[in-house]
């Protein structure tokens, strides 16, 4: 007889929950709310390779959520990511392709190519409709030399030698488009990027604090974890040690939870360990 | 027979014009009350959605000798409704009247305190979208600080902190100024160590608030009159 359970999911996203949630929220329950990366990344090509940039924080609303957080994602040795959008999303996102990438490696026993990442992700974004929200830039270099993407939530794409995205992408495209030129060296590419990174950061609320950078090139990747800190706390004026005694003591009861008794037996000698003897 | 009317009209919606005219442009103001003295400060950024529009436009005014108010919510109704109370000092609404000229003097702390009461009230049906502090010295010439909703219900404190940081601020504010869940002693508090709690308030909450930053400004009132201090606050 054919059970009429619904039968086990085989993998993928689990949405038992999606009607229950719907009605709640028709009934005026407010729903958690995600973590969202408000963002500036960027990411560039330059003549030897490919640079990305990223400010570091992450909000919940108008509250900074982590002040230094990591938006650079490792996908392969030849390619790292920028996420912009839901935290959670672009973290999963970039570690499920991350190691399908490495799966593809062992399998094929060549370095993956950038379009294959690219390939793998806008799939995955389509498939789910724009309902995963990151937004992507993908960059590095393989056997056809440095590539740099843009990836959309719904799962378009672009191929350009520039790109800004997340919610200080206009502020960072501003400093692209009046200072981009092709085949820049590599301290006035990482200056460039650094430069369209604190334009987010400092004129998009939703971005902030300090700019990561990596740089990719063909047989070196070097991770500039915060490149520049333009953001540095004040010091406090006054101290906040609290005296002892400041936490009123309302009852004390102390209670012996466990009763140890220690009872010493003089164990007999045993004759029986003789028995060979003699 | 039948009927030329059709039996079943088509129901049409009543026409709605809705226009929101509210903007929250951020910020954050506090004020604290000493013995003799009064502090009341205020960041300088106005935004908008993810945008800043200015990095330095001040949120306090200085009234008079004893007084200053600071306003944080929707700018333009901020903007009109100090105004307002500047005109008011001059020619009441409250009394038709202009106040210097029919009583010759100039309005004390509570007398406006009261009168923006009034103004607030006024407006019930359409508000101001506003959050104020008043904050300066009583007629004893002690540090006094009203605080009001912005449909005028008000209330005489110690301190208090409003705008999009105040949910960070107040319950320190009640720790270190109020002394709330600490055993030890009320102390009465120096300016000085008032002005430090201050300055740490902003700095702390321009780290976490996206809305407060770019600078701060203090004003301080004693019986000496109004002075103000500028500070430096992180621009991200």
């Amino acid at each position: 007889m054919t059970s009429r359970l619904p039968s086990q999911a085989k993998g993928g996203f689990n949405f038992d929950n999606h009607v229950r949630n719907a009605a709640m929220e028709g009934k005026g329950a407010a729903l958690p709310k995600a973590t969202k990366t408000g963002t500036t990344i960027v990411g560039l090509i330059y003549k030897d390779g490919v640079v990305l940039g990223a400010d570091t924080r992450a909000t919940a609303g108008p509250i900074v959520a982590d002040k230094n957080c990591e938006k650079i994602h490792y996908l392969a040795p030849n390619m790292y990511c920028c996420g912009a959008g839901t935290a959670a999303d672009t973290e999963m996102t970039t570690s499920l392709i991350s190691s399908q990438l490495e799966l593809h490696r062992l399998a094929t026993g060549r370095q993956a190519r950038i379009v294959t990442a690219m390939t793998l992700l806008k799939q995955m974004l389509f498939k789910y409709q724009g309902h995963i929200g990151a937004a992507l830039i993908l960059g590095g270099v393989d056997i056809s030399g440095p590539q740099l993407y843009t990836i959309y939530p719904h799962g378009s794409t672009d191929k350009l030698p520039y790109v800004t995205m997340g919610s200080g992408s206009l502020n960072a495209m501003s400093v692209f488009e009046s200072r981009w030129t092709p085949n820049m060296d590599r301290e006035s590419a990482i200056e460039l990027v650094k430069d369209a990174i604190e334009a987010g950061i400092f004129n998009d609320l939703g971005s902030g604090s300090n700019v990561d950078v990596v740089v990719l090139t063909k047989d070196k990747v070097d991770v500039l974890r915060n490149y520049a800190r333009p953001n540095e706390r004040g010091v406090k004026e006054a101290s906040y040690v609290f005296r002892r005694g400041t936490t009123q003591v309302l009852k004390t009861s102390i209670r012996d939870m466990v009763d140890i008794k220690e009872t010493v037996e003089s164990i007999a000698t045993s004759t029986a360990m003789e028995v060979d003897a003699v | 027979m039948m009927s030329t009317v059709p039996s079943e009209l088509p129901v049409t919606a009543p026409i709605e014009h809705r226009f929101d005219p509210y903007v929250d442009n951020g910020g954050t103001l506090l004020s604290i009350a000493g013995k003799d003295f009064c502090v009341v400060a205020a960041d300088t950024r106005l935004s908008e959605g993810y945008s800043i529009h200015t990095r330095y436009v001040p949120k306090s005014v200085k009234l008079s000798d004893k007084t200053v108010i600071s306003m944080g919510g929707c700018y333009a109704d901020c903007l009109t409704l100090t105004k307002r109370i500047q005109q008011n000092m001059e020619a009441s609404l409250v009394a038709p009247m202009w106040y210097r000229h029919a009583h010759g003097k100039t309005m004390s702390t509570a007398a406006i305190a009261q009168m923006l009461s009034i103004m607030l009230y006024q407006k019930r049906f359409f508000p101001f979208y506003s959050w104020c502090i008043l904050g300066g010295l009583d007629e004893e010439g002690r540090g006094a600080v009203y605080t009001y909703d912005p449909v005028g219900s008000y209330e005489r404190e110690a301190c208090r902190c409003a705008g999009s940081a105040s949910s960070l601020i107040q319950p320190f504010l009640d720790n270190q100024i109020n002394f709330k869940n600490q055993a030890s002693e009320r102390r009465e508090l120096s300016l000085d160590q008032v002005l430090r709690i201050t300055k740490d308030s902003f700095t702390s909450a321009t780290e976490r608030d996206i809305y407060t930053g770019d600078y701060l400004e203090i004003f301080v009132i004693t019986s000496n009159g109004v002075e103000l201090q500028k500070m430096g606050l992180k621009k991200d």
